[in-house]
């Protein structure tokens, strides 16, 4: 009986219902979809944070100024720095912070086929033994370990030996040229062409998927700029930036001589920057954290805004399905008032209501979760350039969040169909 | 014991007194008719003794319980286990076969039960339209439905409030033949109406007036049929009288029963 009177409902009011489960599928869409990339997206970034080695870069000053002015990207302004200067950074007061490093130089390169490719030279796992007897590999290998090896593994460039014209290959380009672990490319540079081996194929989930990687001095060939770097990541463990430390990352001049004494023998960020420009003719050395951490500001600013969404959106839901869900039940007052007329208890009735709206909640609430995934998806794809994975704790959220919506939704028709009173819309008709 | 008393009971809207302290008896398979113009509180008084409403003030003791002083919950059980109601407007459920009608009152009551509800359709005269939706049925069919529905949890007292007004006399006649045989069988009936033939086959009729009882008529050769005959019908002035609409009377009346299907 219970279920004959719910299909008779949603028959018979299928175009409220309709309206009713849409409203849910907008709600629900917008909402996992926003779940989705907020939960994802908000892992990659953190994961990315914490294993992002380097938090100094270093550039020629000249080109400093211009991509502060023109945002261009470093390596094509013309200035560089000198390899040779690299193993100075060891030197400096605390080089014993400096964990990790590697020089960066970025060429274009044009495939067979007419592409034009960029090509970063850099260290993969570079040897250096320091004057003080330390011993050191630094590279990529460590500074990159976000890397996801797709095919074969990571250059050795201490085993492959000058002449083995090894590279890394990003997983984009790989697909777009067939390339695997083994696989040979031709490339044309500048000044010269070279076929690579391609040692691995990684996957960085950004824009260096579309790049080749390979030994420092392979690049400097391709484009006859032999000693010369156009960047160099620097990974140094440093004490949190205080007061002190901000105004003299401004301007070191500023402080008095104690003051610049002990900020200068602490490891803050801009005190490694500074003692860093010390030592490399021309550049400029600035943390990246900072960058990093607007980043991180930006993304959280982000998703607030998803969030806000989220909320409003499901309010809007709520509202829309109180509306349709008080005239549904309006529509039905002499109905409703007939059964309580002849025995059914407000429980049985608000039962009834309720669950020909949570039959509608679900079918809306499966509808909005389907467009959600996919509307997540081009979120991912538009906005972050990456496929957003669905997280499992999405499915249990979005169905709270359903059941929440269309329970709120529902209590202005449920109230009115308590007060409702069986003498007043049975004896309507005279 | 009376099956029904009301004591000295008030209804008050403001500063209309839709009730004004009415008093009275309805023994245990009694027939009662309620005639009085409109206005007169006949639907008020109605809806008191089926437990929809309750009074401003007084006592109504429905089987020396007294209702107006439960609370909605209790009303609603009292109302589904003591009484039928049967309306000018029928309220049948209009997704819901004839039959699944009867059941829907089974199912608030207790248990649906379909052998039941066929019987109850057959005692109407309905037993072959029990797959038909309200929508296929005539006026006078669907009244009888939503008495088949009032009878089936075997009431204490129904309760019809014009259950002719919306039908032709034909199909009056059948209701009224209906409510002899509930009558036979020991129903309680209360009827309100405002047609004197459908009064006057009561046992008792009462009139009110401006929410007051004026007048109680007793049907001293009471039969429980309808009279056709308009030389017998020498009561049938006196409670036209009664009701205090001798001439509207019979253009209101011929105009209802244009209406047999809605
Ligand atoms: N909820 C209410 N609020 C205010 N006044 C009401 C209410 N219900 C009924 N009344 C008034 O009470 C009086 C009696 O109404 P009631 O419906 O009982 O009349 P009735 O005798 O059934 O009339 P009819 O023959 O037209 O059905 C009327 O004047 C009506 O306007
Ligand atoms: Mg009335």
């Amino acid at each position: 009986m219970f279920w004959r009177m719910i299909r008779g409902t949603l028959v018979r009011q299928w175009k409220k219902m309709l309206m009713i489960a849409f409203t849910i599928a907008l709600g629900a869409s917008l909402a996992s979809a926003m779940l989705s990339v907020m939960l994802d997206v908000g892992d990659k970034v953190n994961q990315e944070l914490k294993t992002y080695g380097a938090n100094i870069t270093v550039v020629p000053k000249s080109a400093s100024v211009l991509s502060d002015l023109y945002e261009v990207e470093g390596g094509q302004t013309g200035a560089y720095l000198q390899e040779d200067e690299l193993g100075k950074i060891k030197t400096i007061f605390w080089a014993f912070n400096i964990v990790d490093y590697a020089p960066f130089l970025d060429v274009n390169v044009t495939a067979d086929d007419g592409t034009q490719i960029r090509c970063v030279g850099s260290w993969f796992n570079h040897h250096m033994e320091l004057p003080t007897g330390e011993q050191l590999d630094a590279g990529i290998t460590s500074l990159r370990s976000w890397w996801e090896i797709k095919s074969g593994a990571w250059l050795d460039e201490q085993t492959a030996g000058d002449s083995a014209q090894l590279c890394m290959v990003g997983s984009a380009l790989a697909e777009k040229y067939g390339l695997t672990a083994g696989s040979t490319i031709h490339l044309t540079g500048e000044m010269s062409d070279q076929t690579l081996t391609v040692a691995g194929v990684f996957d960085a989930g950004g824009e260096e998927d579309d790049q080749i990687f390979a030994p420092l001095n392979t690049v400097q060939a391709f484009a006859g700029l032999d000693g010369k770097i156009d960047s160099i990541e620097v990974s140094a463990l440093t004490t949190p930036d205080n007061e002190l430390a901000e105004r003299a990352a401004k301007d070191p001049g500023s402080l008095t001589v104690s003051q610049y004494e002990t900020w200068y023998c602490t490891c803050y960020v801009s005190s490694i920057c500074y003692q860093i420009q010390e030592v490399i003719t021309d550049s400029v050395a600035s943390a990246v954290r900072q960058v990093a951490d607007s980043e991180g500001a930006i993304l959280d600013k982000t998703k607030l805004l998803m969030a806000l969404i989220t909320i409003l959106s499901l309010i809007g839901a709520a509202l829309g399905i109180c509306n349709l869900v008080t005239a549904s039940v309006m529509e039905r007052s002499s109905e409703i008032g007939l059964m309580k007329a002849i025995g059914a208890q407000n429980g049985i009735i608000s039962g009834l209501v309720l669950t020909e709206i949570f039959i509608t909640a679900i079918f809306g609430g499966l509808l909005g979760f389907a467009a959600g995934f996919g509307f997540a998806q081009i979120i991912g794809h538009t906005v972050f350039g990456s496929a957003i994975t669905m997280k499992p704790m999405v499915i249990p959220i979005v169905a709270i969040l359903v059941v929440l919506v269309t329970l709120a939704g529902s209590i202005p028709a449920i109230r009115m169909l308590l007060h409702l009173r069986p003498a007043e819309v049975l004896h309507g008709g005279h | 014991m009376s099956l029904l008393e009301l004591k000295n009971v008030y209804k008050i809207y403001g500063e209309l007194h839709a009730l004004d302290n009415v008093s009275l008896k309805v023994e245990k398979g009694e027939w009662v008719s309620i005639m009085g113009p409109s206005g007169s509180g006949k639907s008020t008084m109605m809806n008191i003794i089926g437990c929809m409403d309750k009074p401003t003030k007084g006592e109504v003791l429905l089987d020396g319980v007294d209702i107006s002083r439960e609370s909605a919950r209790n009303l609603t059980t009292i109302r589904r286990d003591k009484i039928g109601l049967i309306f000018q407007q029928f309220h049948l459920v209009n997704y819901l076969t004839a039959l699944e009608n009867v059941m829907l009152a089974q199912y608030y009551h207790s248990m649906p039960d379909e052998k039941e509800a066929l019987e109850a359709l057959d005692r109407v005269g309905l037993a072959d339209r029990a797959g038909h939706l309200p929508s296929q049925l005539s006026g006078g069919e669907q009244q009888r439905v939503c008495v088949a529905r009032a009878l089936i949890n075997y009431p204490e007292i129904i309760l019809a409030d014009e259950p002719t007004g919306n039908l032709d006399e034909a199909n009056e006649e059948i209701v009224v033949d209906l409510f002899h045989k509930l009558h036979n069988e020991g129903t309680t009936l209360i009827v309100v109406t405002h047609d004197p033939e459908v009064a006057e086959v009561a046992q008792r009729t009462l009139v009110l007036r401006s929410g007051r009882l004026a007048k109680e008529i007793v049907n001293e050769n009471f039969t429980g049929k309808i009279h056709f005959d308009e030389s017998e019908g020498f009561r049938k002035e006196e409670v036209k009288a009664a009701n205090g609409i001798q001439q509207p009377e019979a253009p209101q009346k011929s105009g209802k029963k244009k209406g047999g299907k809605k």
